[in-house]
């Protein structure tokens, strides 16, 4: 099944900025850049401590409805504690588990993928067998099963994002090492006498590095996605940290009553930093790699 | 045929062993799998008694055998929180997870397909871009917001619809929906490729120089065959489909497998949370199989390029 996706060719000169090139995702990538600016300087921003309360002013609607007020601008929780400021933490908790969760799933997988594609044999049918096999799981029940196994914490989170998820970096990568395997330079390089691992890193990695951006910033909108799922059942990041799955995982019980706000506030959150991710990746695939259109 | 045939199920039944390895050894390397398989509140002198039963003080890989011969016998252990064999508990929920699977399917399809042929027929033109923004946002929106989102408007602002539970149709329709829009936008997805691949053959070309009218070109000769791959991966979905209904069955409280998995989370009740993961990567597996020997049995080059 081939993707036939026309051929673009750039109005704009190669001399010309990143962002003017042609399509380039400005409102994603602001976004992005907006998420990650908020999340470096959550301390800062934050009007009110995200993890401290008081019972006496819960359930207070955001300021534009009555019994709002501008100190609490998108109301506050089941316990009192300000919504605003809890998005704004619950922006550093989703970009640095993403973040660190898609460098584990990366670097694993990519690791795995080219030493298994370049050395063949054994190497290769016990990485892609077991590629094979995790890749039957269902990621979330998989995800689900080793967070009730390790008990959840940020760390056990990223760590079995990282698990869950590399599966897909190595048969992407690997696929791609086999054909650069027999490039020239390669074969040029095993002739001047380098050595397998000099030749891994120095000629192949380089070389697969556009298909793993690629493939990170996509899987950063996935992986960000489970992660609010895990915190939302439960398993997640543990309360009473703000992260957004959690937040309107507290917020459900308020929705029957009206208070939409506990759960729409974050849900939008997420929606535009997944939104956002993938359409970045999307635009990246096209234009670094084009033998990735197919994914 | 049969070579191919038999490597596939050799493969499969690989696959299955790493499957048991690695949730077995999962429980087992990663902490003491007695607080995980012992009810939480065991008194010492319990514990050291369960474990012996379990059979935990002997060499892993006798652990492993004994694993196996309980896996075989189809025994998943019991329930802490029901005091019923997983097993049976499983086979409990299965059709309510059959049910919503199947009408997620059917509703991802009627709306994957048709905007999928239409995305192909115009490309880049306005129910491209439309479709490619639904199918975007259908995986991008986390399902549980969907759901959220879906009670709040239908249930608690409208009031038509019943936001928990299962029964009459009413209760299966936003679960449905929030389960296949997520799946509709891979439908279309596909639908749209493949059905721009077929229509740059020659036999479609041949059809429209002898003047058949567009429509049944498009919607009789070119779907047929661009419905070959979409019905394979919807298949595939199907089953996919019940084992990743969790979020969508947990919002919705719809009591299938994935209800019985987050109920496993919350009651902490291993055993339950164990073999609903087994059972699945197993299910997985298997229809792999199934599609890859269908597949050989229908199209020839394959077989042969093996």
């Amino acid at each position: 099944m081939t993707v036939i996706a026309p051929v673009t060719t750039d109005t704009v000169a190669s001399s010309a900025p990143f962002w003017r090139l042609k399509g380039f995702p400005l409102i994603p990538v602001s976004i992005l850049l907006f998420i990650a600016f908020v999340a470096v300087f959550a301390d800062l921003l934050a009007p009110h401590d995200p993890q401290i309360g008081s019972l006496a002013r819960r359930f207070k609607p955001p300021f534009w409805l009555e019994g709002g007020s501008v100190v609490y601008p998108l109301g506050t929780d089941h316990v009192g504690r300000d919504v605003l400021s809890r998005l704004i933490f619950g922006a550093r908790v989703s970009m640095v588990v993403g973040i660190t969760a898609v460098l584990v799933a990366g670097g694993i997988g990519t690791l795995l993928g080219i030493v298994s594609g370049y050395l063949g044999g054994w190497a290769d049918q016990v990485v892609m067998r077991i590629t094979d096999t995790w890749l039957a799981l269902p990621a979330l029940t998989f995800a689900i099963f080793l967070a009730a196994i390790v008990g959840p914490s940020e760390l056990n989170i990223i760590l079995i994002l990282g698990l869950v998820y590399w599966t897909r970096y190595a048969r992407v990568i690997r696929g791609e090492v086999l054909s650069l395997k027999q490039r020239e330079f390669v074969r040029l390089a095993v002739v001047a006498g380098c050595s397998k691992s000099l030749i891994m890193w120095r000629h192949i990695l380089p070389n697969v590095t556009n298909s793993a951006v690629v493939l990170a910033t996509l899987m950063l909108g996935v992986v960000i996605v489970t992660e609010a799922s895990l915190s939302f059942l439960g398993v997640g990041v543990p309360p009473p940290k703000p992260a957004w799955g959690l937040m309107m995982a507290d917020g459900k019980k308020g929705l029957m009553v009206g208070y939409w706000w506990l759960t729409v506030f974050p849900g939008i959150c997420i929606m535009l930093m997944v939104l956002s991710a993938n359409l970045l990746g999307d635009w990246l695939r096209v234009k670094l790699d084009p033998q990735l259109r197919q994914l | 045929m049969k070579q191919y045939i038999a490597r596939r199920v050799g493969y499969s039944l690989l696959s299955l062993f790493l499957l048991s390895v690695t949730i077995f050894l999962f429980v087992r390397v990663t902490g003491d799998p007695v607080s995980l398989l012992v009810e939480p509140g065991a008194s010492p002198e319990d514990i050291e008694n369960i474990r012996h039963q379990l059979g935990l003080d002997q060499p892993l890989w006798e652990q492993y055998w004994h694993f196996m011969a309980n896996l075989a016998a189809g025994d998943l252990g019991q329930s802490f929180y029901y005091r019923t064999p997983v097993l049976e508990l499983y086979f409990q929920r299965l059709p309510h997870s059959l049910l919503l699977a199947a009408v997620a399917m059917a509703l991802s399809l009627l709306i994957g397909i048709p905007s999928g042929i239409l995305a192909a027929v115009r490309v880049d033109g306005f129910w491209d871009s439309a479709g490619k923004i639904f199918a975007l946002l259908g995986l991008s929106l986390p399902s549980f917001w969907v759901g959220l989102v879906l009670i709040l408007f239908f249930s608690v602002y409208l009031g038509w619809l019943p936001s928990s539970g299962s029964g009459g149709v009413a209760h299966l329709l936003m679960p449905a929906f929030t389960l296949g829009w997520y799946f509709a936008a891979a439908h279309m997805r596909l639908t749209r490729s493949s059905m721009l691949e077929v229509l740059g053959s020659e036999y479609i070309k041949l059809a429209r120089l002898k003047g058949l009218p567009e429509a049944l070109v498009i919607g009789k000769h070119a779907l047929k065959n661009a419905l070959i791959p979409v019905i394979t991966l919807a298949g595939i979905n199907l089953v996919v489909m019940i084992n990743v209904a969790v979020v969508v069955e947990t919002v919705f409280a719809w009591p299938g497998i994935g209800r019985l998995l987050y109920e496993g989370i919350t009651f902490r009740d291993f055993p339950v949370v164990q073999g609903v993961v087994i059972i699945g990567g197993a299910m997985i597996v298997l229809v792999n199989l199934l599609v890859d020997i269908l597949y050989a049995l229908i199209d020839p080059r394959i077989r042969l390029e093996s």
